[in-house]
């Protein structure tokens, strides 16, 4: 029992960087139709961009986590513009490929200004060393740390989109693009509002999963990439609750199946849970069934 | 008979006939050294994935992107085969039994995802790709992540040019007969298609075991030519690489995927000289045809005789009009 309860618990920790990651896709994917590959590779971006902070320039936990933050955000909004504006109302295969390129791009790219090894991050200090012990369950400070700043971001973001002005125009232009145009909406503007929060999460959840996992490497955000889009699609694409539920799902079934059973199948579960989503339930756990019209 | 065998089948058969006898001939007399026949190699293989795949995304608009999934059961199955059975014989046994029980794998997840559409289509034959690697990751008598090494090398350039060219041959007639017409009209418009009695699951799936059946073939030629194959080289790249020749070529253009094949062949290897910067060039050059041109280099313009005819029909109207 104990066993299940820390597997619950290293499960969280997991589930809510594939939240984190799966958020900005559900949101990318309500506001313009796009799978955009190129999530994963923001996520990667933000925990160099971490990594160096920390390394070379010695600071802080939260100031790296804030510099990282802001760096992928620079770099979403940029591949938005560069890449995804020109292509508004071209076929959505030619975007998708173009998202595919995209982030090739920012993979090897990287890879060649880091060189392709694993780098880990410097072993952490101080208060975030601890761990607790509740009778045999160990809980590190680390895993706090995400669970507790994935929770902040999370409720800052329902704020965002909730109450203010622009999280208005964000949910108006998912639902009818054409009539929130009409409506005196600035379309472009709001669509790289939705990059600006989206890769901002995943750089947090870049940053994230250095400290937790302590190693990253170029290539390091195609397998969460993927994953937290199936968290995303499991939750019901474009709903933001959705992407929190399946990203914590995802996460505590991978660690499950990895404690229970085989590690090396892993990710063939959580592929598998995909493809039963898609067949029986296509529009995800919260979405809403809608029939095609004419 | 006439019709079987008109004027435009024999000047098809004589171009066929005269591209194996040149190459033929060039591989005798040693102009083809072994580092051309690998690319060479590499682009029949990749014509044929490139052209299956075509039919299925191109032609009947099922977005998939687990095409390298199929590859791959098409090249571990006639691995084992041929490491039992290592004669001509084994291989032919080998290629079929792969490129079958591709298509039944097609037939399998095809039957329940072909109901999904668009993305949720792409992503669930991504899945299902990355199924198949995981469990041949797994297996025993796949070797799990070391991979099999296959002791003789049966493709030659007789087999490459029959499997290459057997495959474009049947599935631009296959476009061509009333089944892919049927095909083209769901890619248009499902619902309209629907409307005038077409049975488009049936098509679909019918578009998608082929295009696996074929990606099989491809699979197996990869895996007797290159002796040595892994579950990553069947990854979510490799799928990635074949939609890109067939989008870059133009979805729903035979002769288009023929083109980028080869082109992007000759790109590749003349990014071979700088290999850390090879995948940045090809993702960029892939960023820029998409922005300038994303229907690709042909769009669903067949490249033919006729269209030869009409260009050259233009160029003499132009010099004759200044002389």
């Amino acid at each position: 029992m104990e066993q299940f309860f820390q597997q619950i618990i290293n499960g969280i920790s997991l589930g809510s960087i594939y939240a984190l990651i799966a958020l900005g896709y559900t949101m990318v994917y309500g506001i313009i139709k796009l799978i955009n590959f190129a999530h994963g590779d923001v996520y990667m971006v933000g925990a160099y961009i971490g990594y160096f902070c920390m390394t070379s320039f010695h600071m802080g936990f939260l100031p790296s986590l804030f510099i990282a933050m802001t760096f992928c955000v620079i770099l979403g909004v940029a591949i938005e513009k560069i890449a995804y504006k020109p292509l508004r109302n071209a076929t959505r295969i030619a975007v998708l490929i173009t998202a595919i390129g995209v982030s090739l791009f920012i993979e090897y790219g990287t890879m060649f200004f880091v060189k392709a090894d694993v780098r880990s991050y410097p072993p952490l200090t101080g208060l975030l060393v601890k761990s607790f012990k509740l009778g045999d369950i160990v809980i590190t400070m680390q895993q706090l740390l995400i669970v507790g700043i994935t929770v902040i971001l999370m409720v800052l973001l329902q704020f965002i989109v909730k109450r203010t002005r622009i999280g208005k125009a964000m949910r108006a232009v998912s639902l009818d693009k054409e009539a929130a145009e009409l409506m005196g909406i600035n379309v472009n503007t709001t669509i790289s509002f939705t990059f600006v929060l989206g890769s901002a999460l995943a750089g947090a959840a870049g940053v994230l999963v250095g400290i937790y996992y302590n190693s990253i490497n170029p290539l390091m955000g195609i397998m969460p990439g993927l994953k937290a889009f199936v968290a995303a699609v499991f939750g019901g694409i474009g709903i933001i609750p959705g992407a929190m539920i399946g990203g914590y799902f995802i996460g505590t079934l991978e660690v499950m199946v990895s404690g229970y059973g085989n590690s090396m199948f892993r990710d063939a579960v959580v592929f598998a849970v995909l493809i039963l989503i898609l067949i029986v339930k296509p529009s995800g756990l919260l979405g809403k069934e809608t029939r095609e019209k004419v | 008979m006439q019709k079987l065998l008109g004027s435009n089948f024999l000047k098809k058969a004589i171009f066929l006939a005269a591209t194996f006898g040149l190459v033929q001939l060039l591989i005798v007399t040693g102009v083809i050294n072994p580092f051309i026949m690998d690319t060479l190699t590499t682009i029949c293989i990749n014509i044929i994935l490139a052209v299956s795949l075509n039919l299925i995304t191109g032609f009947t608009g099922q977005f998939s992107l687990g095409h390298a999934g199929f590859m791959s059961i098409g090249a571990y199955t006639c691995t084992i085969i041929t490491l039992r059975v290592p004669t001509t014989l084994g291989f032919i046994t080998g290629l079929l039994a792969g490129a079958i029980l591709a298509a039944l794998v097609g037939a399998v997840v095809g039957l329940p995802t072909l109901r999904l559409r668009g993305d949720y289509l792409a992503i669930a034959t991504l899945g299902m790709a990355e199924i198949i690697r995981i469990i041949f990751l797994n297996l025993d008598i796949t070797n799990g992540a070391a991979g099999l090494f296959n002791n003789n090398q049966y493709v030659n350039w007789f087999w490459l040019f029959l499997f290459t060219a057997g495959t474009v041959v049947l599935i631009s007639n296959f476009i061509k007969s009333s089944h892919g017409r049927a095909c083209i009209s769901i890619r248009e418009d499902e619902i309209a298609a629907e409307a005038v009695g077409i049975n488009s699951t049936k098509y679909k799936v019918t578009a998608f075991v082929m295009g696996a059946f074929f990606a099989g073939i491809a699979g197996s030629m990869h895996s007797s030519y290159f002796y040595f194959i892994k579950p990553d080289l069947f990854g979510f790249l490799k799928s990635i690489n074949i939609l890109v020749i067939v989008v870059f070529g133009g979805l729903g253009s035979i002769s288009g995927s023929i083109i980028a094949a080869i082109l992007l062949a000759l790109i590749s290897t003349s990014l071979q000289s700088i290999p850390e910067l090879q995948m940045v060039i090809y993702a960029a050059m892939l960023i820029t045809i998409m922005l300038f041109r994303p229907q690709g280099l042909m769009g669903s313009k067949e490249l033919s005789l006729s269209l030869f005819k009409k260009w050259s029909s233009l160029i003499h109207r132009k010099n004759g009009g200044e002389a």
